[in-house]
């Protein structure tokens, strides 16, 4: 139901990836004052992006839940999430390395996006003790969609926040959205992103497809229970 | 809807009133955190950002108090069923738990904040008061909406205390911005530059958004 496709995906990633880390080492020029460090740019946003787009594509997979009542939408809404937490704890990470390499903290309170994707991070945190708390499991996917729709509309907002309560004199060290940057940079950039998108939907495809093949072997074992009680033991 | 709303606010505020166990908790809170930011920060009077952000801080965590008892009528003596049978609309009942949760926060601020006034703010309270007055209302209009919404979701989870301020705490922290950089030039010394428009501005889009969404989800909660 949910693997189809999956191959052709899984093979486009591994080249989309390889590429993608070719032109980061042997494409891309070193940045001028940063040097090598800079190079977990190109790990850190494509990160950061596809996470954000992740939690808000859990959003609207659950509003199509919330929508329909059915319950694969709340699946998918559950695993885009899982996943995007996970890639969020790898941009906190590389986003503190960075900091450190470039600004000598592994913390700076005055970059907006790595604030606002760290409170976005804790929000999404609560996920998991709400989702796994309720045990009625048509409540469980509706409350989590209920979670999924008001975090993914508060990513955006919150965004706009945290960007405004910082004082625009801080000097931006590196656009984030690659719109200034060199041409060669940006083109490395871009193959990252999307590699790390395939990534992401080669991840969401395959834990989806597991998450479905377990139900589904818990389902025929209940049945075989069923008829023949010794069988399982 | 609106008299559904009323109906089951007027109920609540009639707990509230005999039981007396909310807001009189929410104001000793309120109180109490002064004096431990009095300790903490070792401050006899504070002005500027450290007076906004101490008291926008003390008053959102004192509305988690009130979140977590916004559903507890309902849930310990299962009004909650009676209310689903009903032939009402669920979006009632998000209006009437989010007024009461206005209220219990108006409730407070009228004692806390000239307290806070009292004890701690160095420059005082009376030039500023009309504007701070409609950032209090826009304020806690947003936790209104954001609480009703959080204490529904977390009031069905089994650590609900628990749950509902890890959701409440971040989900407020654009409020908490708007409000804390609103307030910080109304309680300087020395009066400075205001960039009032812009933090009422984003305030008012998060009322906005936070309500129309709760009203849009809220049915969902209560589809049993």
């Amino acid at each position: 139901m949910y693997s189809k496709g999956l191959k052709p995906l899984a093979a486009a990633t591994v080249v989309a990836i390889s590429a993608a880390l070719a032109l980061v080492f042997f494409y891309a020029p070193l940045d001028g004052d940063q040097g090598f460090v800079q190079k977990i740019f190109y790990v850190h946003v494509p990160m950061a992006i596809v996470a954000l787009c992740g939690f808000v594509a859990g959003g609207i997979f659950a509003i199509r839940h919330l929508r329909t009542g059915d319950p694969s939408w709340d699946l998918r809404s559950y695993v885009a999430i899982h996943l995007s937490i996970i890639l969020g704890v790898g941009v906190l990470v590389t986003g503190a390395i960075w900091a450190r390499a470039s600004w000598g903290h592994w913390w700076v309170w005055d970059e907006p996006v790595l604030v606002s994707f760290l409170v976005v991070f804790l929000l999404y945190c609560v996920y998991y003790p709400l989702r796994f708390s309720i045990e009625d499991r048509d409540r469980q996917a509706r409350y989590s969609s209920v979670f999924a729709i008001t975090a993914g509309a508060f990513v955006p907002l919150n965004f706009v926040a945290v960007r405004l309560a910082e004082s625009f004199t801080h000097p931006r060290v590196l656009s984030q959205t690659g719109g200034s940057l060199p041409g060669e940079m940006r083109l490395t950039f871009l193959a990252c992103l999307l590699a790390m998108t395939l990534l992401f939907v080669t991840l969401w495809k395959l834990e989806l497809t597991s998450k479905h093949a377990s139900a589904q072997l818990k389902r025929l074992k209940r049945r075989l229970a069923e008829r023949s009680p010794a069988a399982v033991a | 809807v609106i008299r559904t709303a009323a109906t089951i606010l007027r109920k609540d505020l009639r707990i509230e009133l005999r039981t007396k166990e909310t807001v009189p908790a929410m104001t000793l809170f309120t109180l109490t955190v002064y004096v431990l930011f009095h300790f903490g920060l070792d401050r006899n009077s504070l002005d500027g950002e450290l007076a906004s952000g101490v008291l926008w801080v003390t008053i959102l965590l004192a509305s988690v108090i009130g979140v977590t008892r916004l559903y507890a009528a309902e849930r310990e003596q299962g009004g909650i069923d009676a209310l689903l049978l009903a032939p009402v609309d669920r979006t009632g009942l998000f209006l009437a738990k989010a007024g009461l949760l206005l209220g219990f926060l108006v409730a407070v601020e009228i004692v806390a904040v000239p307290a806070f006034g009292l004890l701690l703010l160095g420059p005082g309270l009376g030039g500023a008061l009309p504007e701070l007055l409609l950032i209090l209302l826009l304020g806690d209009l947003g936790v209104a909406a954001v609480g009703a919404l959080v204490g529904a979701l977390a009031a069905e989870t089994r650590a609900r205390e628990l749950t509902a301020p890890l959701l409440l705490l971040p989900l407020m922290v654009p409020l908490l911005i708007s409000c804390a950089q609103a307030t910080e030039p109304l309680l300087r010394q020395e009066q400075g530059p205001e960039d009032l428009g812009r933090w009422l501005g984003l305030l008012t889009l998060y009322d906005v958004v936070f309500v129309l969404l709760s009203v849009a989800v809220f049915d969902y909660l209560l589809e049993d």
